[in-house]
């Protein structure tokens, strides 16, 4: 950690002084070179016309950050977001009395309630000032009083307005990796822990530590949160994509995998990485543990990077399946540090906490060298660190109340309230899904969201190309304009050519998923009716 | 089979170059240290609240109350929260869409970024508009943001000061871009010369750079320097001739120890210098809630502010913003409150004026007490710290100590403060983490640590210092050469 060279950029520096000082040296001394004593000259510099550097424009930006796109706050929000205004400025203006967005994972936005007992202990943490008072008492629960002073011990001087550690505080992760063990029976080092303002900025890391060129490329899932293919965009490299078979319940065949490996080499692309969102973004689905070895077995034989997207771990709906992290998996096959480099993502705004507002999340990284390590820590350190209170409720996450705790009640109704809803909601969209002409949808195991499929005749698909439109966007579109519904389209996640489909999230609030139901049911007769060959 | 693809060889090489010596090798220097049980001043990062600043109450209150709703129920909330502090939660709760477990619009929170625009109107005299304000995690992301749509490739300058805050250097180096130094000048208090920008911008684009963009960090970080409105003025004319977009990094606006030079922001010079540099100069300045005088770092709290900027790139800097999804809101909170904070006749505002009044005046003072410390030292040199957090004191060294510095491997400042690290407990950042001219030695220090503790540091230090003097001022050493 101590080998740090401060070397390069002050030879940088120093070479372009230098360079400086030799050609400008008579200029150096002769000229009066102090604001309060030169007048100003008001021309542009040099004599000889340089190309005039443009300013910024949309021509002139980085074309990687023009290349990348993130459909789930794209055009159909914007869309939605104009006409959210028409509908303030102008009650009664649409055919629907208000905007309802089902385009994305954000739980509170439509009225989950926060866990009162992580609530109550970041409250705490954020105006430690009142824990000495009495009123305190009557106002917190005691436990979270307790884990309050237990977590400010935790930080020095007490002071949650400070920078931290750049990986995040110690304390922290040392619950973080307890929560970890209990939660895989397999240890977790404080040290593998990396804190950041949600998992995004984790995977942003991971993007920019591994792609060198566009010849370096990252297998993800198609479908697959477009996280994945901005970031892969931005940082310059190549998606290689490997398709999730919708036919059995978007089953992740090893078979699939080693193909598009083959090709991408073939193609003279180093594969570095395979993203495995599990459970899986759109589409749900929760691996198998024997799939799991599967994959930890492929990553191994392959040297890949396994970089393993568990954000929705919490968030399973079958009794059928259970979440179990790469990291348990890969120890319980007898892999060590030294047999898989693995990287784990986790965040708080997810499973029944659905915290997304705070940005906390970490990452966990095993099987890497320490001058790996190092740089790792280095990047993690130029943004500093990540916000306190986040990296807090990251800890509550992986260690909330237990048995025998004042709060462990009240918590537990909460959670289970919130899980056994979002199933419920699960069950009732997908069904619902199902029952309109030309519809297929898998169920949802897990995560969030629902992925159906829809069959779109050509009469539609016409009509959409002759907007410029891609099919399933003129669908979405055209429901949102009908119902306030939104949802995103396929195309945004990528899907098999020639397959349509669209991601509605199953967050509405249960009571209004009936009329959710209906307006879509509604709409879509009145779209195939219009539409239909 | 070769080499796996997160073996050291086979990292982004742009990765590999980045170099960020505030948490660099003095600091974790002191960390061990501190773990073995040495009491480490940490000085090396502008973090007030981790020397004892207190949180001002107001906006603790504020949030509190938003992270914890119910309480806005409970009949008992008034003896523990101030009436003000409860309207104002609620206030801001309303201007969210769910509370602060919601991801907000990637910008930020419309209602929270309109007070921003109204904060820049007052200050500024001038009206500014919200839909060109975005919130970030911290100003550094926004600094990030913006580089990475500036930068295309290395044929991509980048005029950063020298010295500079490292976060420009390392994100040029991460996004594989040319920085393009320009030189402020010490004996003139760390003036800049419009000259030397040229020259800086000839030199560049002859070895085929293409200069894009110029940084300015007012007041600067480490020099501490305010630029003057002719300064400024000056600056923009240039931007203008040479077509660059200006980064304002001003999140030191509040930190100001002189009356000659206040704070005067790049965006109202542009807009009094009226068209066309008005229209025309493209503008992007920073913010934070970490500096100032709320010291809130652990918060993660920043926006920047377009000025000039076509609404197609407005566009895709908020298509990168929509990746993230959004900034964190308690973090938005503070902004709000900070630009807006408690006014005259509102309950909390005696307090909030005691304190903050209390933390700007100690600052100033400590701003002063550490240049005269560090000036009485004989083979120190050391320009007053006019603005911003830090201390940047030039340190004189002997031939020799250079010597047995290179021969250990280190860069001699490094070796000096590690030293004095060493000695003293007091963790500093060496010069060349922040640049400086070649042969001229400087460390970086806050005016952060407790008034009460000022002396005794300067003490400790001057004591050192002459010490290692002693030890290295060998003028045998001068007749072996």
């Amino acid at each position: 950690m101590r080998r740090l060279v401060i070397g390069r950029t002050r030879d940088l520096l120093n070479r372009s002084h230098q360079n400086y000082r030799h050609s400008q040296h008579s200029l150096f001394l002769s000229s009066s070179r102090f604001l309060s004593s030169a007048p100003v000259i008001d021309s542009p510099s040099s004599s000889s016309s340089p190309p005039m550097s443009p300013p910024v424009t949309l021509n002139s930006i980085n074309p990687k950050v023009v290349k990348c796109e993130y459909a789930v706050r794209g055009e159909i929000v914007t869309l939605a977001q104009k006409l959210q205004e028409e509908i303030q400025a102008k009650p009664g203006s649409q055919p629907f009395e208000e905007i309802l967005y089902c385009n994305i994972g954000n739980p509170q936005s439509l009225g989950q309630q926060p866990i009162t007992f992580f609530r109550e202990v970041l409250a705490l943490c954020d105006h430690p000032a009142i824990l000495d008072k009495s009123e305190t008492q009557g106002l917190f629960s005691a436990d979270a009083i307790e884990r309050a002073w237990q977590i400010l011990d935790q930080i020095p001087g007490r002071a949650t307005g400070a920078y931290s550690h750049s990986q995040g505080i110690k304390g922290l992760r040392d619950t973080i990796a307890a929560g970890i063990e209990a939660r895989d029976g397999f240890p977790s080092n404080p040290d593998d822990i990396f804190l950041t303002d949600g998992a995004s900025p984790a995977v942003h890391m991971m993007m920019q530590l591994l792609i060198r060129s566009e010849k370096d490329g990252i297998l993800c899932p198609i479908p697959q949160y477009p996280l994945y293919s901005a970031s892969i965009a931005l940082h310059g490299g190549t998606l290689v994509p490997y398709y999730l078979d919708e036919a059995t319940g978007w089953g992740l065949e090893i078979s699939e995998l080693k193909k598009q490996l083959g090709t991408a080499r073939s193609k003279g692309i180093a594969v570095r990485a395979l993203v495995v969102i599990n459970p899986g973004n759109p589409t749900g689905q929760v691996l198998a543990e024997e799939n799991q070895r599967e994959i930890v077995e492929f990553c191994k034989d392959e040297g890949l990077v396994l970089l393993a997207d568990e954000v929705y771990q919490e968030n399973v709906y079958v009794p059928e399946k259970k979440f179990h992290s790469f990291k348990k998996v890969s120890r319980s096959m007898g892999y060590g540090e030294k047999d898989i480099h693995l990287v784990s993502f986790q965040s708080v705004s997810k499973g029944y906490y659905g915290e997304c507002g705070k940005r906390g999340g970490y990452m966990e990284v095993t099987g890497f060298g320490a001058d790996v390590r190092e740089q790792m820590y280095k990047v993690a350190s130029v943004n500093l660190c990540s916000n306190i209170s986040g990296q807090i409720l990251a800890s509550l996450v992986m260690s909330p109340p237990k048995v025998g705790d004042e709060s462990y009640e009240s918590y537990c109704a909460e959670r289970d309230g919130i899980l056994l809803s979002l199933s419920r909601r699960a069950k009732m969209l997908e069904d619902a899904f199902n029952n309109l002409e030309g519809v297929t949808c898998n169920k949802a195991e897990g995560a969030m969201y629902l992925f159906p499929r829809i069959h779109l005749p050509e009469k539609a698909i016409r009509a959409a190309e002759e907007v410029k439109t891609a099919p399933d966007a003129f669908y979405c579109r055209r429901l949102l304009n009908a119902t306030g519904i939104v949802v995103v389209p396929g195309s945004g996640f990528g899907q098999v050519p020639g397959t349509w489909h669209f991601r509605c999230t199953i967050l509405p609030q249960e009571d209004k998923i009936p009329a959710v139901i209906d307006r879509l049911t509604d709409f879509h007769k009145s779209f195939m009716d219009e539409y239909r060959d | 089979m070769g080499p796996k693809a997160l073996d050291y060889e086979s990292l982004n090489e742009n990765v590999k170059k980045v170099q960020y010596a505030v948490r660099g090798e003095l600091y974790l220097r002191a960390s061990e240290l501190q773990k073995e049980g040495k009491k480490i001043i940490f000085t090396n990062v502008g973090n007030p609240h981790a020397l004892g600043q207190k949180p001002l109450s107001f906006p603790r209150q504020v949030v509190a109350l938003c992270q914890a709703p119910f309480l806005l129920d409970d009949p008992n909330v008034g003896m523990l929260f101030p009436v003000d502090a409860i309207a104002r939660a609620k206030h801001y709760l309303t201007l969210t869409t769910g509370g602060l477990g919601a991801y907000s619009d990637s910008r930020g929170i419309p209602g929270i970024r309109k007070e921003v625009a109204e904060f820049i109107g007052r200050r500024d005299g001038y009206p500014s508009d919200p839909e060109l304000i975005f919130l970030t995690d911290g100003a550094s992301k926004g600094v990030m943001q913006i580089l990475n749509c500036i930068i295309r490739g290395e044929g991509d300058g980048v005029l950063v000061p020298v010295p500079q805050y490292p976060l420009y250097s390392a994100t040029i180096s991460l996004f594989g871009g040319s920085l393009v130094p320009y030189y402020l000048e010490e004996s003139a208090n760390w003036g800049l010369d419009v000259n030397d920008l040229r020259q800086a911008v000839v030199q560049a684009r002859s070895n085929g750079i293409t200069v894009r963009a110029m940084v300015i960090i007012n007041p600067g970080n480490p020099t501490g320097q305010c630029l003057s409105e002719a300064n400024l003025r000056e600056i923009l004319r240039f931007c203008f001739h040479e077509n660059l977009v200006l980064l304002g990094d001003e999140v030191y606006q509040q930190n100001i120890y002189q009356d000659e030079r206040p704070f005067i922001s790049a965006r109202k010079v542009l807009m009094e210098m009226g068209p066309p540099l008005s229209n025309e100069v493209q503008l992007v300045s920073f913010h934070t809630v970490s500096k100032g005088y709320w010291g809130e770092c652990g918060q993660r709290g920043g926006y920047f502010e377009m000025t000039n900027i076509p609404p197609k790139t407005v566009d895709e800097i908020y298509k990168i913003a929509s990746i993230s999804l959004s900034p964190n809101v308690p973090a938005q909170i503070f902004m709000g409150l900070m630009v807006n904070p408690p006014k005259p006749g509102d309950i909390s505002y005696d307090q909030f004026v005691r304190e903050s009044k209390g933390i700007l005046e100690s600052l100033r003072k400590r701003a002063r007490i550490m240049t005269d410390g560090f000036n009485s030292c004989r083979n120190v040199v050391c320009n007053f710290t006019e603005g911003a957090m830090y201390s940047f004191p030039q340190i004189r060294l002997p031939p020799k100590a250079i010597e047995v510095a290179k021969k250990a491997g280190k860069v001699p400042d490094v070796f000096y403060c590690l030293k004095l690290l060493e000695a003293t407990g007091i963790s500093t950042v060496p010069g060349s983490g922040f640049g400086q001219k070649e042969g001229v030695f400087h460390l970086r220090t806050t005016i952060l640590p407790a008034e009460e503790d000022m002396p005794a540091i300067m003490d400790s230090f001057k004591k050192f210092n002459d010490e290692f003097m002693e030890q290295y001022e060998d003028y045998r050493s001068y007749s072996r050469m």
